[in-house]
């Protein structure tokens, strides 16, 4: 089967974000990038189907030539070949959903599999835009039941079904109150929850033979998108800080200030 | 007048989901700002209690929509439902909680209207047509104000940013019929995680735990039973699947702020800060007193959680 992936580029979760003291983004001196997170669960999970069911993993990027580096990642876990969408400048969701749709109508693929949200944005819109502008089912917060320490997690066993016509594909949502399993027809579009995998670590020969894939270089104007943003950040600010408070020597001392300094209990 | 269009939200037993009640707080908030009516919807196979329910809280109108064929939510069905709802409203914005079904649904809405999205928003600023949206981004390390400026705005609200809808003048009912079309999506189960304490994102007074916990929940879960509270997780408790995730407290799970939030061998990863620090007070229970965690607690206890919790739910109970 075919399954399209995509790689966004994102800080690094580990870095230190800060605001910059004018309010019109973020300090970017120090930080490092990756691959958006749940965009790589996305990648593993599309690397188990295709494992099962053969065929070729598509990811895809929208941004400057620096995004070939969140590419190459995906291919170096196994992913097949690569689309790279090159924009600099304002993009909002509604943009890349946009473009996504183009890429999507061009490979045809049977699966699409993107992070929930990203890490940066935390919008969690994409996939959602992308189904229905392509008038596909929709499963998100793909999730599954068993843990990471489980056999099926240890041998790479992946958590989406897909049938054996490969004409559906079962879902295991995670939602309030419980798990739902929904089955889509295909093609539709999954997004990844973090507990849907364990991603792979790239090996070196995964690492070499990715210098070689083949990366497609698009553009919006080539696939006739107007990237015009239809959101605009017009401010960021710090979130208020809370305050550390104090450290009490016992549970004793503890219970007393719950009681009559913060009248919790 | 413009119209703000709030969608309701009903729980699998039928029963109206409490979030909704924030949502429509935030939607009355954002019709004063911009000088709006306040409309609700709600869509399944039998909303009819749901909606009367509804217009309690003071919306003009409760659009309530039953059809059989919306037994079970699913957004390819809920989605041309509500855009035809809206547009034949001439809604200017539509809005719900960030629920798991608001976050499924909301942005495929969006895509049907056409319409640009802010999610999880916290708040609105200025006035009439030049309102923002508060919003965090890099897992709440950033708040930031955005615009939309497609004709329709479509948004999700964070229920902890807002109180609860209190009683308001009752609104009028009018039923409509949901067209429902043929969707290439089916429930096949939905298994409910049954607890007996409260739920994590409504309860009072949360007690979480993380990797220090070594696995075991017990006296936590007692502490909890004592208290009255829920019980939350860290990330590295869920994926070790010590918990179930539902559990989960974090930029990628719930979103918490109860009274009272007791993390006991949490270190404090951003990551789960970003889902509780709205608590209004903070305990942190943790054996390393480096741990960033003591950053946003009100009050630290460094200790051996293993001796701290037997000791904690007596003084508790002898303290009640």
């Amino acid at each position: 089967m075919k399954i399209l992936v995509t790689a966004k580029r994102v800080e690094d979760p580990e870095s230190k974000i800060k605001v910059k003291p004018d309010g019109t983004g973020i300090v970017l001196e120090g930080l490092k990038y990756k691959i958006n997170p749940f965009d790589e669960i996305a990648v593993e999970e599309a690397l188990r189907l295709v494992a099962k069911f053969p065929g070729e993993v598509v990811v895809a990027s929208v941004g400057g030539k620096e995004v070939q580096e969140q590419l190459r990642h995906a291919l170096a876990m196994g992913a097949t070949r690569a689309v790279w969408v090159n924009h600099t400048g304002p993009l909002d969701q509604m943009g890349i959903a946009a473009l996504l749709q183009k890429v999507a109508e061009k490979e045809k693929p049977d699966l699409v599999i993107l992070g929930k949200q990203s890490i940066d944005d935390d919008q969690n819109q994409i996939g959602q835009y992308l189904a229905e502008w392509l008038g596909w089912a929709q499963a998100t917060f793909a999730s599954k039941v068993e843990s990471f320490e489980s056999d099926a997690e240890k041998n790479k066993v992946p958590a989406l079904t897909v049938s054996a016509d490969v004409k559906t594909v079962r879902v295991v949502r995670e939602v309030d109150g419980g798990l739902a399993t929904v089955e889509c027809q295909l093609p539709a579009v999954v997004t990844a929850d973090l507990r849907l995998n364990m991603p792979r670590y790239a090996s070196l020969p995964g690492i070499m033979k990715a210098k070689s894939k083949p990366i497609e270089e698009l553009t919006p104007v080539g696939l006739g998108v107007d990237v015009t943003p239809k959101l605009t950040v017009t401010k960021m600010m710090a979130p208020p800080a809370r305050k550390a408070g104090i450290k009490v020597p016992d549970v004793a001392t503890l219970v007393q200030k719950l009681k009559t300094e913060a009248k919790v209990l | 007048m413009p119209t703000v269009l709030i969608v309701a939200e009903q729980q699998p037993d039928g029963h109206l989901r409490k979030a909704t009640l924030n949502a429509l707080s935030a939607g009355k908030a954002l019709a004063q700002k911009v000088g709006a009516e306040l409309h609700v919807a709600v869509l399944g196979k039998d909303v009819a209690k749901v909606a009367d329910e509804l217009k309690t809280y003071g919306p003009k109108v409760v659009h309530s929509g039953s059809a059989a064929g919306l037994e079970h939510y699913i957004a390819e069905a809920h989605a041309p439902a509500l855009a035809d709802l809206a547009t034949s409203l001439k809604a200017d914005y539509v809005g719900a909680a960030a629920t798991a079904q608001g976050k499924d649904l909301m942005p495929r809405l969006a895509a049907r209207l056409k319409a640009a999205m802010a999610s999880e928003v916290l708040g609105f600023e200025g006035q009439g047509a030049d309102v923002t949206f508060t919003r965090p981004m890099w897992a709440g390390n950033v708040i930031a104000s955005v615009k939309l400026t497609t004709p329709v705005k479509v948004f999700t609200v964070r229920p902890t940013e807002f109180n609860a809808a209190e009683p308001g003048p009752a609104g009028e009912v009018t039923a409509f019929s949901p067209k429902v079309d043929a969707v290439k999506t089916k429930l096949i189960e939905f298994k409910e995680v049954k607890s007996a304490r409260p739920d994590l994102s409504e309860a009072k007074v949360v007690v979480a735990g993380g990797r220090g916990t070594k696995g075991d929940f017990k006296e936590l879960e007692a502490l909890a039973d004592e208290l009255g509270a829920a019980v939350g997780a860290s990330r590295a408790a869920c994926d070790a699947g010590w918990v179930p995730n539902d559990l989960q407290v974090g930029q990628t799970g719930k979103v918490v702020a109860p009274t009272l939030y007791i993390a006991i061998g949490i270190s404090g990863a951003i990551q789960h800060i970003a889902g509780m620090k709205g608590s209004r007070v903070i305990v942190a229970i943790n054996k390393d007193a480096e741990a960033p965690i003591f950053q946003v607690a009100d009050y630290g206890l460094v200790g051996d959680l293993f001796k701290v919790l037997p000791e904690l739910r007596a003084a508790i109970k002898a303290a009640k």
